[in-house]
């Protein structure tokens, strides 16, 4: 991890030491995607039945973890911010061996936007310490932002890698490689970094029973915004929902089949009387 | 006369242009580019009422990370004093937009097809929850950064074309120390059907196809669409990454969605619920897709979307 040293590259330069890493995995708890999602007063309603681990955070808790294995020591810490049902998607992490976790929960970010998740994040982030790498999935499935990982980089000041599909590092230099927009990139930077991973990065471990039942035992810190240094106007929103209305439901398709062979004919006709073509 | 910042990374494209439509909703609107452009862009730009446009001189500095041109994007707009920074909603952009509403301490609205000012603060709508419910949001900041979701309007020319001044502004932008992009290898694309993210019509196939995606191109280059796909799919190795439509892929929200052998997961339906007309061709009548969609024909995608590509051939060579 990273170290303090003296020695040719004068004093406060930071060195790589291939030793101890100490990793932070962002983890979001999501409505399930089959439970009626819903706004109520301005804010997505969450609860715990129906709630779930973001499933592509499960590629970034596993990220988080294969990053540690270069290392002769790693720590991987899995911090969520959300209310109470949300420490289930720390369990989760915490299950597939991530060593402890950080949940933080405060009255003051319910109906938090992207800014203020990403402050109260950042501060648990600067909380635990020095740390070699902070990984995030590349998009949460209710909120479908995916910029968390791009604010969280410029809060922390660190680089960026995101929506990587390939991972590697050595010696302390991160590598990734992404597509976007009908090219692929291949980025390098010096840990520390925040590093954001796609579902195809990797292939998240199950957990085995043992490691379930092990993972009771694990340490949760739970923090307040206090405890990390913040007020509740460090995180005030920079937005608001002004109106959220259910759409109403589709009326359901006009149906026809091909089993006269006439279906494309058809489809056709649609498009044609649609103005589509 | 509130000032709107318009973000185009080349020559104006139908998703910018439509971003400019929207932008004249809420004031005078500037054009920022990080390189000057052709004399052929600046008139179309003045053609749908840009009045101003400005390239970014960094002193150097590469544009291509997203915090440097998100900072140099944040600079700009400082200094034009804007009430609202605008992109098109790709990954690539939500990322330097992210950039720019942190180093302006702005609010910032993701993927809205509409814009408007609430109070004096830019706000916006977008969808949520798989297209199932519609929310307005507003910017609670002076200034406010949106994406704009492409094809959520059409693109409309001023009455009268605007003389565009154009210059150039001088912003500070930084790269985060050591990061480097080592390589960037443009794919062969079809670059003769439009950029996904973007098109008006969006053809994509899944399982269903059994990895023969011929009737699906077939039918695609009959509409001028693009291709899209699912990840199992892509999975198979079948078309790129870039193809794939989804909560891991691209979002996509065209005039048209056409999806042929695609169950509908919610995975799937996350990036493409947003879409104005939505059809689907697959053997099962209970496919998800099916039930979401407005017009539906069941049967054999290979049979179906090659003569529905014949039939609209013909359509065309009589009108
Ligand atoms: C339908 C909907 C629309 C919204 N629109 C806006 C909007 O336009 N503007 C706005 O400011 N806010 C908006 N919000 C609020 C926003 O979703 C939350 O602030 C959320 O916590 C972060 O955004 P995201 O879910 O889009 O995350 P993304 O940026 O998609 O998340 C990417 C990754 O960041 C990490 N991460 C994100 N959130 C957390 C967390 N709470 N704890 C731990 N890790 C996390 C995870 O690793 C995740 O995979 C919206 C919320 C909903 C439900
Ligand atoms: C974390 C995570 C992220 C994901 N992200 C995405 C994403 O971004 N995008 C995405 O698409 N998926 C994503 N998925 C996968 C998603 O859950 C589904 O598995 C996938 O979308 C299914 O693809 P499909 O519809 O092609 O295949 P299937 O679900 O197998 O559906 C095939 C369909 O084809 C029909 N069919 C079969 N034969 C024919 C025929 N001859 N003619 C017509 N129809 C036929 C069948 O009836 C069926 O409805 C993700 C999954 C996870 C876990």
């Amino acid at each position: 991890m990273w170290s303090t040293v003296g020695g040719n590259c004068g004093s406060g330069c930071r060195e790589w030491q291939a030793g101890r890493m100490r990793i932070v995995v962002c983890v979001k708890h999501v409505p399930e995607l089959e439970s009626a999602r819903a706004f109520s007063e301005g804010r997505a309603v969450r609860s715990t039945e129906d709630g779930t681990l973001n499933e592509v955070d499960e590629n970034a808790v596993e990220a988080a973890l294969a990053l540690g294995e270069g290392a002769s020591e790693a720590e991987v810490i899995a911090v969520t911010v959300g209310p109470a049902p949300a420490v289930d998607a720390v369990r989760r992490a915490l299950q597939m061996g991530a060593d402890r976790g950080l949940h933080v929960i405060d009255d003051a970010l319910v109906g938090a936007d992207y800014a203020a998740t990403t402050t109260a994040l950042a501060a648990a982030v600067r909380s635990i310490g020095e740390v070699d790498a902070v990984v995030t999935g590349m998009a949460a499935l209710d909120g479908l932002g995916a910029v968390v990982p791009s604010l969280l980089a410029a809060e922390l000041g660190l680089p960026q890698m995101t929506v990587a599909h390939e991972v590697s590092s050595a010696d302390g230099v991160v590598t990734i490689k992404r597509d976007v927009a009908g090219a692929t990139e291949t980025w390098r930077a010096p840990l520390p970094a925040v590093i954001s991973v796609t579902d195809v990065a990797n292939s998240p471990r199950l957990p085995k029973m043992k490691e379930i039942l092990a993972a009771r035992s694990k340490e949760v810190a739970t923090v307040s915004l206090a405890d990390l240094g913040l007020a509740a106007a460090d995180v005030v929103s920079r937005t608001q929902v002004l109106e959220a209305s259910r759409r109403p439901d589709r009326a359901g398709p006009e149906l026809v089949t091909d089993d006269d062979g006439q279906g494309g004919r058809k489809l056709a006709d649609y498009l044609i009387s649609e103005g589509l073509i | 006369m509130a000032t709107a910042v318009v973000y185009l990374d080349g020559d104006p494209r139908e998703g910018v242009l439509e971003a400019v439509t929207l932008a004249r909703q809420v004031g005078d609107v500037v054009a920022v580019a990080p390189a000057p452009l052709g004399s052929e862009a600046v008139q179309t730009l003045g053609r749908y009422g840009v009045t101003r446009l400005v390239h970014l001189e960094t002193g150097g500095v590469a544009m291509d990370a997203p915090a440097a041109v998100g900072q140099a994007l944040a600079d700009a707009a400082t200094q034009l004093d804007a009430t609202a920074v605008l992109l098109t909603s790709t990954f690539g952009t939500k990322e330097i937009a992210a950039h720019t509403a942190h180093h302006l301490r702005a609010g910032l609205l993701v993927d809205v097809g509409d814009l408007r000012l609430h109070e004096g603060h830019l706000a916006g709508s977008k969808r949520a929850f798989g297209g199932t419910w519609d929310t307005s949001c507003a910017v609670t900041t002076d200034r406010g950064v949106a994406t704009v979701r492409p094809n959520a309007v059409q693109a409309e020319p001023v009455q009268t074309p605007v003389d565009v001044v154009t210059g150039a502004l001088t912003v500070t932008a930084q790269v985060p120390a050591g990061l480097e992009l080592v390589s960037r290898e443009v794919h062969d694309s079809d670059s003769a059907r439009p950029p996904l993210a973007e098109a008006a019509i969006v053809v994509a196939a899944g399982r269903g196809t059994f990895g023969d995606f011929d009737p699906v191109h077939e039918l695609a280059d009959v509409l001028g669409a693009a291709v899209g796909t699912t990840r199992d799919c892509v999975d198979e190795g079948w078309l790129p990454h870039d193809a794939q439509v989804g909560q891991t892929g691209v979002t996509v929200a065209p005039r048209l969605y056409l999806g042929a052998g695609i169950s509908g997961a919610p995975h799937h339906i996350g990036g493409m619920s947003a879409s104005q007309t939505i059809v689907a061709v697959n053997i099962d009548a209970e496919a998800p897709l099916v039930e979401m969609a407005d017009f539906a024909v069941v049967g054999d995608l290979a049979s179906v979307l090659t003569d529905a590509a014949e039939a609209i051939r013909e359509h065309r060579a009589q009108s």
